[in-house]
C-alpha cells in the first residue's frame, strides 16, 4: 500500500514525563543468572524507564569487587544446560561451562558483567546493595563496586520503589 | 509502505515513521527528522549520526548504543544527553535507519 501523507513522527513519549519505574531484585550470583537483570534493566533504561536494581543474597557477588569478575556457571541441577546429569558434577565441568558461556556471550557482543554494570550506570540506573547481605558477608562499601549508590535495607528499597513494576531474579 | 515528504523529498517510511530506504536519506532530511523530534543538531550530533550511517553500510545492521560507544567513541552517558531518554531509537530515526535489533 502506497500513500503519500504528512510526516509520520514516532511517538518517543517526550511530552510525557514518565514515572514508569522498574525495580529489579538480583538474588542469584551465578554468571547465567547475572545477565537477565542486567539485560532487562539496560533495555528499560534505553526506553526511558527509571531503573532501580537491588543486589541481595547470592546476587551480592555481582557487585562485590574481587568476585564480580569471576562469576561461574554450573550445569549441576540445570537440565537446560543440556549436559548429562552424571557428567555435570565432574571436576572441571564448571570451569569449562563457564568458559563456554563467556565465549557465547562474547560472540554476541554481550559485555562482561563489570562493563555491563558500567553501561547501565552511565545510562542512569540506580544500584543498591542489600544491608543484610553486606552484614552476612562482612562487607562494607569499600568492598563493593564503585557504582553502588548505597547499602540499604529491604524496607528502604520497598519505599524507594513505591508503585514500580518489579522483577525478582 | 507509506511515503512521506521530508524537506522536499519523497521518502519511504515504515508505519512508525522510520525511513526504510538507505539511499533516500541525506543530511537535509536528517535535519528535518531531528527537528520533528525536538533534537537540535550540533557537530557532536552529526558525528554520531554519520557513524551510524557508515556503520550500517559496513555491517548491515543499525549499531546499538554499546557499539556507538565502543566503536564510535561517544560514551553512553553522553548519548543519553544528546538524544534524551531513548537514544538508540532517536539516533536510528534521525540517521534514516531501522531501529536497532540487538538487545545490548
Amino acid at each position: 500500500m502506497t500513500a503519500t501523507q504528512d510526516l509520520i513522527v514516532p511517538s518517543f513519549d517526550d511530552e510525557v514525563e514518565t514515572d514508569r519505574t522498574l525495580a529489579i531484585i538480583c538474588s542469584k550470583g551465578s554468571l547465567d543468572m547475572a545477565y537477565p537483570g542486567l539485560i532487562l534493566g539496560n533495555a528499560a533504561l534505553g526506553e526511558g524507564v527509571n531503573v532501580h536494581l537491588f543486589f541481595t543474597f547470592w546476587g551480592f557477588d555481582i557487585i562485590t569487587k574481587g568476585r564480580m569478575e569471576h562469576l561461574k556457571f554450573s550445569p549441576v541441577g540445570n537440565p537446560a544446560a543440556h549436559i548429562p546429569a552424571a557428567l555435570a558434577p565432574v571436576p572441571g565441568m564448571t570451569s569449562m561451562a563457564t568458559h563456554m558461556m563467556h565465549k557465547s556471550l562474547d560472540d554476541l557482543e554481550i559485555p562482561e558483567v563489570p562493563e555491563f554494570l558500567e553501561i547501565i550506570k552511565a545510562s542512569g540506573a540506580h544500584v543498591w546493595a542489600c544491608k543484610l547481605s553486606a552484614d552476612m558477608n562482612h562487607l562494607s562499601e569499600g568492598d563493593l563496586w564503585d557504582g553502588v549508590d548505597g547499602i540499604i535495607n529491604a524496607t528502604e528499597f520497598i519505599e524507594m520503589t513505591d508503585g514500580a513494576q518489579l522483577l525478582f531474579i | 509502505m507509506p511515503t512521506t515528504t521530508i524537506a522536499g523529498h519523497d521518502v519511504t517510511v515504515d508505519d512508525e515513521g522510520f525511513m526504510t530506504v538507505y539511499d533516500e536519506w541525506d543530511e537535509v532530511t536528517a535535519k528535518a527528522l531531528a527537528e520533528a523530534i525536538g533534537v537540535d543538531m550540533t557537530d557532536e550530533h552529526w558525528a554520531v549520526i554519520r557513524f551510524l550511517r557508515d556503520d550500517f553500510k559496513a555491517q548491515g545492521t543499525t549499531p546499538t548504543i554499546r557499539r556507538v560507544s565502543t566503536a564510535g567513541g561517544v560514551d553512553t552517558k553522553r548519548l543519553f544527553q544528546l538524544f534524551p531518554k531513548k537514544p538508540a531509537k532517536k539516533m536510528a530515526y534521525i540517521a534514516g535507519l531501522p531501529k536497532p535489533a540487538g538487545c545490548v
